[in-house]
C-alpha cells in the first residue's frame, strides 16, 4: 500500500488541535509554535501532493479506502483529481498564512488554534472526500468551529449576531442537501455512498430534476449564492482576521465545490434542466455584489461584498456547463481564495493599527507600511482581472464560457469588472495614498515580519499563477474532462 | 418451554438482574457497616460492581441468535434485551460516579440501593415478553425513581418533583394497566408473542384494538416523555438531584423505548398503519414542541429537559420507519444519546456543586474557570446538536436515513429543520460558556475524581462512537434482528 498522503493532510490539523489543547494554558508561545509547525507540515504535504499528481494519467489518484459502516455502504474514501488538487493547496496556504497572521492573538490562543485546526480538518476532508457521507461529515466539522471562532474572537459589535446567522444559514443549507443525498442513496439502490458508484447509478430524469435544486442551492448557500448570500459579508466582517481569511478564502469554495461534486456531477440531467435560471441568480451575485461593495464605507464590508461578487463568477462558470466555464471556475476558486485571504489579512493589519475601518477616516498608510500597500495593490489587480495576474487566467475563460452560451449575460456580467476596478482603486487611493490624518501620526507602525512573510507569500502565488499559468491550467483541465464526460460531452 | 425444571439458560437470562440484586444487598450492608466518613466509597463500589456485571454478562450470558423464552414465557432471552441491559447498567454506573461527591445524595447507601433496584426493573422491562411481567418491571423501575426524584427532603423543589413524578406516573400507569386488562379480556393471553395469533383467531375488530392500544400508549408516552405526556419532564428534571435527572432522561427513557418497540412491533402488527400514523404525529409534535420550548429556557436543567423531549421525537422518527434499519437506528440512537446526555447532566452537576446555581447565565466565564469542563460541555452539547465528529451526528443521520428509506421524506425534512432549532439553543449555551465574562472568573471549578473518570469515559465514548461508528451500529443491528 502506498503512503496515505491525503489522510496525513486531512488529519494533521485535528491531531495538532488535540495536542495543542494539551499544552498548559499559560504557555502561549509554545501554543503558537506548535500551531505554526503543524500548519507548515500541512502546507508542505499539500504542495507535495499537488505537484506529485500525474496529469497524464488523470482520474482520481492517491485514493484510499477504508470501510466505515459496512452495513450502510459508507466508507472513508479520499482521492485527488484536477478539480480538488488546487483547493487542497489553497487550504494549506491559507492555513499557514492564517497562523502567521494570528500570532498576536492573546485571548486564549490555545482554544483559538484548537478550533481553527478542527475547521481545517473539516475543509481538507470535504475537498478530498469521494464518499457522500464523509463529505457531509467533514462539511459539518467545518461549520461548527466557525461559530465559536467568530463569537469569541470576533469584532465586538456584531459577532454574536453574525456568528449565529452564519451557522444557521450554513446548517440549513447542508441539512437540506443531506436529505437530497439520502434520497439519492436509496433511489440508486446500490447500497453505497461511494460517489464514483453513484455517478453511474443512472437516476431518472424526473428524479434529477426534482432533487438538483435542493442539493445545488443547499450547498450553494455556503458558496454565497443569491439570495442566500446574506450571511457572508456579515460573517466576514465580524470574524477575526485569520478566520475571515479561512472563511472567504476557503469555506466559500467548500460550498461551490460541494455543489459541483454532489449537485452537478451526480445529477447532470438536473443541472442541464435548471441551469438556465440558476445562471441568472449568479448574475445577480456578480453585478449586485460589486455594486454593493462599491458603496460601502467600511473597508471590511467592501472586501466582504467583493467576495460575493467573485464567488458569483465561480458559480456562473459552473452554470455555463461548458469546458471554458469549468476551467475558469476551477482556477477562480484558487485565485480568489488566495486573493481574498490577502485582502482580509491587509484589512486586519490596517484595523489593528488604526482601530477603525471607516475608509474616509483612513489615509496615507503607504508611508508606514509600504509592503502591505504593495501587496494590497497586487491583490487589487488580481481582483480586476488584470492580465499578468491570476485573476485574468481565471475570469477570462469564465467570460468565454458565458459568451458561448448566453452572450447577453456575459455583457451584463462584464459590467462588474468596471465596478470592481472603481472600488478597488478608490480603496487604494483613500487608504494607502493621500494624507494621513493627524491622529494616526506616530501611532501607526509597520506590521511584523511574520505578517510581511504571509503577505509576500500570498502575493507571490498570485503573480506566479498569472505569469506561469502552466502549473495549474492543465491540471484543472484534466479534472474538467471528467465532469464533461458525466454531462455527456456537452 | 415450561418453567418446571430449572436449567442454566434460565439463570443466564436474568444474570444481570441477579447481579444487580446482589450488588444492591451488598451496598445496603456496607451502608450499615462502614463509618460515615467513608461513605463516599459506596459510589465507587456501585460503579465498579456494575461494570463488573457488564463484563461478566458479556463473557458468559450473551444470548444466542435464536431467542429463547424462559421462566414460564415471562422473559425472552434475546439480544435486544441484552443490549439494553448493558446500556442501563452502564448508565447507572456513570450516575453513581456523578452522585458520589454530592453530600446529601451520594454518601447515603439507600440512594444507591434505590437506583440499583430501579436499574433492575429496567433490565426486566427490556426483556419482558408478557404484559404482566412488563407491568411489574415498569413499577419496579418507577417507584424507586419517584423516591429518587424527591430525595432532597429539605428542598421544596425536589419534593415537588418527586410528588409530581409520582402523581403523573401513577395515573398513566393505571391507565396503561387498564389497557392491559382489556387486552387479556379480549384475547385470553398476556403473552406478547402469542397476541398476534389470538387477534387473528378471534377476528377482533381493529377498532377495539385501537382503543386498547391508546390506553397502553399513555403509559409508554409518559415513560419516553413524548407529546402530550411530556410536561412533567422539565419540572421533575429541574427539581430532582441533577445526576438523577440525567438518569431519568437517558436510561429510563431508553427503557421506555425498548418496551415501546417490542410491544407495538411484535404485539400489534395487525394494526400497524394505525399506530404508525399516530406515532408519526406524536414524533412531529414531540420534537417541535421540545425544541421550541427549549428556546425560551433560562435554566440549564429545564433546557436539557426540553432537549431530551425533542430527542424522544427524533428516536420516534426511526421508530415509525418500522424496518430493520429503523429498529437499528432506534437502538443506536439510544446508545449514543445515553452517553451524550449523561455527559451533559454530569457537567452540570459538577458545575452546580461549585456555583450552587443551574441558571444558564451563571455558566458565564466557565471556559476561563475550567477549560476542561468547558470542553466537555462543548463535546456533549455539540453531540446533542448532531455535529460530527461526535456520535450525535451519526445517530441523527441514521434515523433520517431510516425515514427516507421508507419514503417518509416529509418527516425527515421536519426532523432536520428541528435539528436546526436545536443547534441554535445548544450554541447559545456554548456562547455563554466561552464568550461571556463573569466576576467569579478567578474561582476555579474543581472536578471531583469520580466525575473526572465518568466524564472522561463518556466524552471519549461520544467521540469514538462518532469516529468509529460501525461496531456500535452493528450492535444496534444485532438488537434489531432479535426483535422477532
Amino acid at each position: 500500500m502506498q503512503f496515505p498522503i491525503l489522510s496525513f493532510i486531512v488529519f494533521t490539523p485535528i491531531v495538532a488541535a488535540i495536542l495543542i489543547f494539551l499544552i498548559p494554558e499559560d504557555r502561549k508561545n509554545e501554543v503558537r509554535v506548535a500551531a505554526l509547525a503543524a500548519a507548515s507540515f500541512a502546507l508542505v504535504l499539500s504542495i507535495w501532493v499537488y505537484f506529485a499528481y500525474d496529469i497524464q494519467a488523470g482520474g482520481y489518484q492517491f485514493v484510499e479506502q477504508v470501510s466505515w459502516i459496512p452495513a450502510l455502504g459508507i466508507s472513508y474514501k479520499v482521492g485527488l483529481d484536477g478539480m480538488n488538487a488546487p483547493l487542497v493547496l489553497l487550504t494549506g496556504v491559507v492555513m499557514f498564512t492564517g497562523v502567521l497572521i494570528s500570532w498576536g492573538i492573546d485571548d486564549r490562543p490555545r482554544e483559538f488554534f484548537t478550533f481553527l485546526f478542527i475547521l481545517a480538518t473539516g475543509v481538507f476532508g470535504v475537498f478530498v472526500s469521494l464518499d457522500l457521507f464523509m463529505l457531509f461529515f467533514f462539511y459539518e466539522i467545518a461549520v461548527f468551529p466557525m461559530y465559536l471562532l467568530i463569537a469569541i474572537w470576533g469584532w465586538k459589535e456584531t459577532r454574536e449576531y453574525a456568528a449565529m446567522k452564519l451557522t444557521l444559514y450554513l446548517f440549513v443549507g447542508s441539512v437540506i442537501a443531506l436529505v437530497g443525498a439520502l434520497a439519492m442513496y436509496f433511489t440508486a439502490g446500490l447500497g453505497t455512498f461511494d460517489m464514483l458508484e453513484l455517478e453511474k447509478a443512472g437516476f431518472s430524469r424526473e428524479f434529477q430534476i426534482l432533487w438538483f435544486p435542493f442539493v445545488f442551492i443547499g450547498f450553494g448557500v455556503l458558496g454565497g449564492i443569491f439570495p442566500f448570500h446574506n450571511w457572508s459579508p456579515d460573517g466576514h466582517v465580524a470574524a477575526p482576521t485569520a478566520v475571515s481569511m479561512f472563511h472567504a478564502g476557503v469555506l466559500m469554495k467548500l460550498g461551490a465545490f460541494a455543489a459541483l461534486r454532489v449537485g452537478l456531477m451526480l445529477l447532470p440531467e438536473g443541472a442541464k434542466f435548471h441551469m438556465g435560471w440558476i445562471i441568472l441568480l449568479t448574475l445577480v451575485n456578480v453585478v449586485y455584489g460589486a455594486f454593493i461593495a462599491s458603496v460601502q464605507t467600511d473597508f471590511k464590508y467592501v472586501i466582504g461584498f467583493s467576495s460575493v461578487s467573485h464567488m458569483g463568477l465561480v458559480l456562473m462558470g459552473f452554470a455555463t456547463l461548458t469546458k471554458q466555464g469549468f476551467i475558469g471556475s476551477g482556477i477562480q476558486m484558487f485565485s480568489h481564495g488566495v486573493m481574498t485571504a490577502l485582502f482580509f489579512a491587509v484589512v486586519g493589519m490596517v484595523y489593528d493599527q488604526a482601530h477603525t475601518r471607516e475608509i474616509p477616516k483612513l489615509g496615507g498608510f503607504r508611508k508606514v507600511m509600504p509592503i502591505v500597500a504593495v501587496c494590497f495593490i497586487i491583490g487589487g489587480l488580481v481582483s480586476m482581472g488584470m492580465p499578468g495576474f491570476s485573476g485574468f487566467i481565471a475570469e477570462f475563460p469564465i467570460f468565454m464560457g458565458v459568451w458561448s452560451s448566453y452572450p447577453l449575460i456575459a455583457i451584463i456580467a462584464a459590467i462588474s469588472i468596471v465596478i470592481t476596478a472603481s472600488y478597488i482603486i478608490r480603496v487604494v487611493g483613500r487608504v494607502f495614498y493621500g494624507q494621513m490624518p493627524q491622529e494616526f501620526e506616530g501611532h501607526v507602525h509597520d506590521v511584523t515580519v511574520l505578517d510581511k512573510i504571509a503577505l509576500l507569500f500570498l502575493s507571490f502565488i498570485l503573480v506566479a499563477l498569472g505569469v506561469f499559468p502552466g502549473w495549474m491550467v492543465p491540471l484543472v483541465e484534466s479534472g474538467v474532462e471528467q465532469i464533461l464526460r458525466l454531462l455527456g460531452g456537452a | 418451554m415450561s418453567g418446571s425444571v430449572f436449567n442454566v439458560t434460565m439463570f443466564l437470562a436474568i444474570l444481570p438482574e441477579l447481579w444487580i440484586f446482589v450488588l444492591a444487598s451488598l451496598v445496603l450492608i456496607l451502608d450499615l457497616v462502614l463509618p460515615k466518613e467513608q461513605h463516599r466509597v459506596l459510589g465507587w463500589i456501585t460503579a465498579v460492581g456494575l461494570i463488573l456485571g457488564i463484563l461478566i454478562s458479556l463473557l458468559v450470558a450473551v444470548p444466542s441468535e435464536q431467542a429463547q423464552f424462559v421462566w414460564g414465557d415471562l422473559i425472552r432471552f434475546d439480544r435486544l434485551g441484552f443490549v439494553f441491559k448493558i446500556l442501563f447498567m452502564f448508565g447507572a454506573a456513570m450516575t453513581a460516579l456523578f452522585s458520589s461527591n454530592l453530600e446529601k445524595l451520594g454518601q447515603r447507601g439507600d440512594f444507591y440501593v434505590l437506583m440499583l433496584v430501579s436499574t433492575l426493573g429496567m433490565c426486566l422491562m427490556a426483556s419482558a415478553a408478557d404484559v404482566i411481567m412488563l407491568y411489574l418491571a415498569i413499577e419496579t423501575t418507577s417507584i424507586p425513581l419517584y423516591v429518587l426524584a424527591g430525595f432532597y427532603k429539605e428542598d421544596n423543589k425536589s419534593t415537588e418533583a418527586g410528588f409530581k413524578y409520582l402523581l403523573f406516573g401513577a395515573m398513566t400507569s393505571a391507565i396503561m394497566l387498564f389497557g392491559f386488562s382489556y387486552l387479556f379480556g379480549l384475547t385470553g393471553t398476556t403473552n406478547l408473542y402469542a397476541l398476534v395469533n389470538q387477534v387473528v383467531q378471534h377476528q377482533l375488530s381493529p377498532f377495539v384494538l385501537y382503543g386498547v392500544l391508546a390506553f397502553i400508549l399513555v403509559g409508554f408516552a409518559f415513560k419516553i416523555s413524548a407529546f402530550p405526556l411530556h410536561f412533567w419532564a422539565p419540572d421533575v428534571y429541574s427539581g430532582a438531584p441533577t445526576p438523577i435527572a440525567g438518569y431519568l432522561s437517558t436510561a429510563s427513557k431508553a427503557a421506555g423505548f425498548a418496551v415501546l418497540v417490542r410491544v407495538l412491533w411484535v404485539g400489534f402488527p395487525e394494526i400497524q398503519p394505525y399506530w404508525v400514523y399516530v406515532m408519526t404525529g406524536v414524533s412531529i409534535a414531540t420534537m417541535t414542541i421540545g425544541n421550541l420550548l427549549a428556546l425560551a429556557q433560562k435554566d440549564i436543567k429545564r433546557l436539557l429537559a426540553y432537549s431530551s423531549i425533542s430527542h424522544a421525537g427524533y428516536v420516534l422518527i426511526g421508530f415509525v420507519a418500522v424496518s430493520e434499519l429503523g429498529a437499528t437506528s432506534v437502538i443506536f440512537y439510544l446508545i449514543v444519546y445515553l452517553l451524550t446526555n449523561l455527559a451533559a447532566f454530569g457537567t452540570v452537576a459538577v458545575f452546580e456543586k461549585t456555583s450552587g446555581s443551574s441558571e444558564i447565565a451563571s455558566f458565564a466565564g466557565l471556559s476561563r474557570r475550567s477549560p476542561w469542563l468547558a470542553m466537555m460541555m462543548l463535546v456533549s452539547f455539540l453531540s446533542l446538536a448532531g455535529m460530527p465528529p461526535f456520535g450525535g451526528f451519526v445517530i441523527k443521520f441514521s434515523v433520517f436515513a431510516a425515514a427516507v428509506q421508507r419514503g417518509l421524506i416529509g418527516l425527515a425534512v421536519i426532523g432536520v429543520l428541528n435539528s436546526i432549532v436545536g443547534l441554535y439553543y445548544y450554541l447559545t449555551v456554548l456562547k455563554v460558556i466561552y464568550l461571556y465574562r463573569s466576576e467569579e472568573e478567578q474561582v476555579a471549578v474543581p472536578i471531583p475524581q469520580a466525575s473526572k473518570v465518568a466524564l472522561a469515559v463518556l466524552c471519549i465514548g461520544i467521540i469514538v462512537m462518532g469516529v468509529i461508528a460501525a461496531p456500535w451500529f452493528d450492535i444496534g443491528a444485532l438488537g434489531a434482528r432479535a426483535l422477532w
